[in-house]
């Protein structure tokens, strides 16, 4: 059976450059990078040369960027980092209503903890408004947090806007760029960013790594204390395959970016129109063109539920990913679509497909193809597609 | 995640569709929690003859339909008001413990069914 994998926002391949690299760290050079000895010198020197790789892939210096076990990880140190250096100089903190669970979450343990939380709303389209955050802000805000693009819908966020807003008023700038990464340019400097938070599992990099840069001079407290490793930012001994995998990762991602960008966001077009030219009762979710991450395409199919859909799709070896209830694990859909307005009916029908590097022309021809076979058969089962349809012809 | 049977289930439905003059329709959930089931039946005397469905829903909410049409297909209303949802998830051989709140109505949908059809009847006499 054909196999499509259409969701590499949920996770990526390991290019196979990479793997191999990896490879020579675990059972050849797999020194621990605090030796003394020639092992842990050639480990400390892969360690520094991936720190620089990933570096240059967001304008960085070497020495500001934290290896972390991932984006997760490195959300956490960014938010409770920063609550902790600044408690005494505020306890207000600005986040979006669509961010990752990372980092809302972590926001919401902070207010149960006597911080001051505002979740700053989105548009239909999920971009967040320069002026709202604007509005948000107050003289004890120490930190604005919010995603670059988003996971869910593509949307991608002011972030040089809100950064230039955050600097002139003194506060600490969080981006969460682990969706946007590899895909989209970015640069800390340019963008007034403090922080920003980045993981090698989306960009064909191996799980478990990922970094938070730290600009030069910004205060963040240790969340793992213990041998002071990355510069007592985050003890314990370093994850030297996987950081080294991360590394290659990035410098990959750096040339390959301009041109998977124009690709994908064809494919991306071509599946987008498709599903609207062969389906009725669709709804794009998010925005279009520039405004989007050039591999992600999210459609609600109206009077279908998401989780029958992902079925159907798999059974036809078509990968993809929902944000209805049933896939989100509570009983509410996607926090996205509903920040982004979406009735709660329309968002249990939405379906997510992330694109990526191996993705051709054919596997979008195969999509399109079988999708519509699939809304047929779930809509002729749907009491609700009946209704629409009775209610259509009686006008 | 789901049993081969749920899944047969829920690729090969078993009575979809609805019938027309149904004399007992009854229907559970709503769109905004993601599911809604229909059930249709068509009883003569004290027997439900044939049995139909339509739902809008997960994979467990179809396949648990599926399911219910299948089992009181041919069984008199007294023992189709016997069938719980535990039951109806047990003939599936199991659904994951999430789905076993939100998704597994579909004996509900049957009851309402049977009480529409006694509520009509009642108002035939």
């Amino acid at each position: 059976m054909r196999r499509v994998y259409l969701d590499h926002s949920a996770t990526t391949p390991v290019d196979p450059e990479v793997a191999a690299l990896m490879m020579t760290y675990y059972t050849e050079k797999y020194g621990n990078p605090s030796s003394v000895h020639s092992f842990g010198r050639e480990a400390k020197q892969a360690l520094e040369e991936a720190r620089r790789q990933v570096a240059e892939l967001i304008g960085a210096e070497p020495s500001e960027v934290t290896f972390t076990s991932g984006g997760t990880e490195a959300d956490n140190l960014a938010i409770l980092g920063t609550a902790e250096a600044l408690s005494k100089k505020g306890k207000h903190i600005i986040t979006t209503a669509v961010e990752h669970h990372a980092v809302l979450e972590t926001c919401e343990y902070l207010e149960k903890n006597g911080f001051d939380l505002t979740i700053v709303p989105v548009d239909e389209e999920g971009i967040v408004s320069v002026e709202s955050v604007k509005k948000a802000i107050r003289p004890d805000t120490i930190l604005i947090t919010m995603m670059h693009a988003n996971n869910e819908v593509g949307a991608i966020q002011p972030v040089a806007e809100i950064g230039k807003l955050a600097k002139e008023h003194g506060i600490v700038f969080h981006v969460d760029a682990v969706q946007s990464l590899g895909k989209i340019p970015i640069d800390v400097k340019t963008m007034a960013i403090d922080l920003l938070t980045i993981s090698s599992h989306k960009i064909y990099g191996p799980k478990g790594v990922g970094a938070l840069y730290i600009r030069k001079g910004v205060r963040v407290a240790p969340r793992i204390y213990g041998g002071g490793q990355e510069k007592k930012r985050r003890s314990g001994t370093e994850n030297t395959p996987g950081i080294i995998g991360f590394g290659k990762a990035c410098e990959l991602a750096g040339q390959r970016m301009a041109e998977d960008a124009q690709r994908l966001s064809k494919l991306r077009d071509k599946l987008m129109n498709g599903i609207i030219e062969k389906i009725d009762y669709v709804k794009i979710n998010g925005p279009l063109g520039d405004k989007r991450l050039p591999n992600n395409v999210n459609v609600s199919i109206q009077f279908v539920e998401g989780e029958s859909l992902l079925l159907s799709l798999d059974m036809l070896g078509i990968a993809a990913s929902s944000g209805s209830a049933c896939t989100s694990g509570s009983l509410d859909p996607s926090h996205v679509l509903l920040a982004m307005g979406l009735v709660h009916e329309i968002a249990h029908g939405s379906l997510r497909f992330t694109l990526g590097h191996q993705n051709t022309e054919e596997d979008i021809d195969y999509v399109l193809e079988q999708l519509p076979k699939i809304v047929d058969r779930l809509r002729m089962m749907s009491p609700l597609y009946d209704q629409a349809v009775h209610a259509k012809q009686a006008q | 995640m789901y049993t081969e049977k749920v899944m047969d289930h829920f690729t090969n439905p078993r009575n979809v569709g609805e019938i027309e003059n149904a004399n007992g329709v009854g229907e559970v959930g709503n769109a905004k929690c993601g599911d809604i089931m229909r059930i249709y039946l068509d009883v003569e005397g004290d027997v439900i003859k044939d049995v139909k469905f339509k739902t809008f829903g997960c994979g467990a909410a179809v396949a648990t339909s599926s399911m219910v049409t299948e089992m009181v297909k041919g069984k008199t209303l007294d023992e189709a008001l016997e069938i719980s949802n535990a039951a109806v998830a047990e003939a599936l051989g199991g659904l994951p413990p999430a789905k076993m709140h939100c998704s597994n109505l579909a004996a509900d949908a049957l009851h309402a069914a049977i009480k529409d059809y006694h509520e009509k009847q009642e108002k035939k006499e």
